[in-house]
């Protein structure tokens, strides 16, 4: 048999391998996603790395610096700021996650249509984007996120994230809409839609099936920016009071309080927003790496 | 041209009417209100009620409320506070100067770290140089602004003293209350919202500066400058740097949305007397005729901001046309 050249062999592997070949070469992608499986871990198993719960108060102990009882100090209930930064990073997380699936459903949603379709639905929804783009999004979150707070909505418990998740989603699905939306443009004519659409597949099929399929790396890492920024909208709106309300712990509403306490207990101030840094950070080149790994252009290199 | 500039702007005034239907309809949802704070009182009688809906016009429906409004918009009256009493577009007016100080100061400091170094490790791709400052812009993207904001609190107006006791740089205000305001007060208030915001935005535009500059350095003309014999200063600043600034030019226009959320956390989190600020009192009081300018200011600036990016391109451009 004949011996394959080393590059025929490279031709050979899966798309996976070199998706992970590429990936294990961004040294700081793969920190970073060893970072976030580190954090996952340790937020979803909480009970697991305390002995306190969140919202145990011990007034005898308000504003303990960090010490072997307490790693990260208490706050101004004395409550254990370790076992809050674990709790709250189940609701930060979790909203961040939230948020971001609105965002790209939406986004990719919009972008399929208007890009597939062109004519009157491309423009209108190339309108609706362009006044969600000129919207002041963090003010209007502000209003959204009161009213939601005081209406009541059937089957969801005042004090819930959902709300708060989906309308940072809601506000922030046009980059994706107009990143997809340009790609499936250049789809649209391209040789295997036309032949699907020769052998009769209807459109859902062809947007679904062939076309769907072929943004999905520019939409992968679209969401991961996108998971980056919902955090960090998230923080700053429950740091503003805006956001889930207290006792909840979230990382940014633990931070809300804090700057009265920064002559006693600057601990309180630093390790919530710590671990929102760490989180964006990770998540931001884990992004890094998988847009590397995921572009084409990188492979031929 | 002209054509098109009409077009372009009878699009953004269509924009800017769908969003005050939106935004209005959104407020008029929201409860509580100017109405919250009597509801506590219980000398309160249903007539007193209605009297006081009735002055407020909050007993109309609210199609009607908003024609009200827009018809009231017209004649330049943008209504008055519930809080203050005083006219909406007058409180925004008197902040105004204040935000622009500290947004304009925080500007020019974001351009002046960001275009230097976005060029230099451009220059020096893969250098030790270029690898640290790309980490530092990375980890300056993901930092939450109002945290960075509390760290240097922290650091400069709690850790750190002058000699008599003094914090080192003032936390709070644009000026210190009780003493005659003086320029050098005023830019000592300002050393600390400034580094918050224009560090953080810094690392953005580096990154732009750097990736745009280093796609303009392997075009064509830049090769032509250098095998003219050009000197390499003058290959880099008149050839390259002026065409990469060009995206520069249009992520500034689309980035004032940003902007506006970054003086909203800054002015808030140092108590700045500026637009963020009042915007946050009020959303707190549901003061709607304030929070309903505001956001049409906000809106009508970036579509402002937009177009104007579009016909900028064009002339920086001019490659680009405008059919």
């Amino acid at each position: 048999m004949k011996q394959l050249s080393p590059k025929k062999q490279d031709a050979r592997r899966s798309l996976w391998q070199v998706f992970w070949h590429q990936f294990f070469k961004h040294r700081m992608a793969v920190v970073g996603a060893v970072t976030m499986v580190v954090i996952v871990i340790l937020v979803v198993g909480a009970p697991l790395f305390t002995r306190y719960t969140p919202f145990k108060q011990d007034l005898r102990n308000r504003f303990d610096p960090p010490s072997s009882q307490h790693w990260m100090g208490t706050d101004d209930l004395g409550r254990d700021l370790w076992t809050r930064v674990l709790y709250g990073g189940r609701i930060s997380l979790s909203v961040g996650l939230l948020s971001m699936a609105v965002a790209v459903v939406i986004g990719t949603v919009i972008g399929l249509v208007s890009g597939y379709f062109g004519g009157w639905v491309d423009a209108v929804f190339s309108r609706l984007t362009e006044i969600f783009l000129s919207v002041p999004r963090l003010f209007v979150l502000l209003v959204l996120t009161t009213f939601l707070r005081q209406a009541k909505i059937p089957g969801i418990q005042p004090g819930s994230f959902w709300p708060i998740a989906l309308v940072i989603g809601a506000l922030a699905w046009m980059s994706v809409a107009r990143l997809v939306r340009g790609t499936t443009l250049a789809m649209r004519e391209r040789e295997f839609v036309q032949a699907a659409r020769m052998i009769g597949a209807t459109d859902g099929r062809i947007l679904f099936r062939h076309i769907l399929p072929n943004v999905s790396s520019p939409i992968i890492v679209a969401a991961t920016l996108g998971l980056a920024g919902a955090i960090i909208t998230e923080s700053g709106l429950s740091y503003l009071g805006f956001g889930v309300q207290l006792p909840t712990p979230t990382w940014g509403n633990m931070l809300s309080n804090t700057q009265s306490q920064m002559l006693t207990a600057p601990w309180t101030a630093i390790f919530p927003g710590m671990m929102i840094f760490i989180v964006v950070i990770a998540i931001n080149y884990l992004g890094d790496g998988l847009r590397d790994a995921l572009d084409p252009h990188h492979v031929e290199k | 041209m002209a054509d098109y500039l009409l077009r372009r702007f009878v699009q953004a005034l269509f924009t800017l009417f769908v969003i005050s239907i939106i935004i209005f309809a959104l407020i008029s949802s929201v409860p509580g209100g100017i109405m919250a704070a009597y509801e506590e009182n219980p000398d309160m009688t249903q007539a007193d009620r209605e009297r006081i809906e009735a002055k407020y016009g909050l007993n109309k429906s609210v199609p009607e409320r908003y024609l009200i409004w827009l018809g009231n918009l017209a004649k330049g009256d943008w209504g008055n506070s519930f809080v203050s009493k005083r006219p909406a577009i007058q409180e925004i007016a008197d902040r105004l100067p204040n935000t622009l100080i500290l947004m304009g100061v925080a500007f020019v400091v974001t351009l002046l770290i960001a275009i230097p170094l976005g060029v230099y490790s451009a220059l020096r791709q893969y250098s030790f140089f270029d690898h640290v400052m790309t980490t530092i812009a990375l980890a300056g993207q993901s930092l939450p602004v109002f945290w960075f904001g509390l760290l240097l609190i922290i650091l400069f107006s709690v850790l750190l003293k002058q000699p008599n006791g003094a914090p080192l740089l003032p936390s709070s205000g644009m000026y210190t209350p009780g003493v005659e305001r003086t320029f050098a007060d005023l830019v000592r208030h300002l050393v600390l919202p400034v580094t918050m915001l224009a560090l953080v935005s810094a690392a953005g535009y580096m990154r732009y500066m750097r990736s745009s500059m280093l796609e303009v350095i392997h075009q064509d003309y830049v090769r032509t400058a250098r095998g003219k014999g050009l000197p390499e200063k003058t290959v880099i600043f008149r050839h390259a740097l002026r065409n990469a600034l060009i995206p520069i030019a249009t992520l500034i226009g689309l980035d004032l949305p940003s902007l506006f959320g970054g003086a909203l956390f800054t002015e808030t989190i140092f108590a700045w007397p500026g637009i963020g600020r009042l915007y946050f009192d009020a959303a707190l009081k549901t003061d709607y005729p304030v929070i309903m300018a505001v956001l049409m200011i906000f809106a009508a600036l970036i579509i402002l901001s937009m177009l104007l990016v579009d016909v900028v391109y064009t002339f920086l451009d001019p490659r680009i046309s405008l059919s």
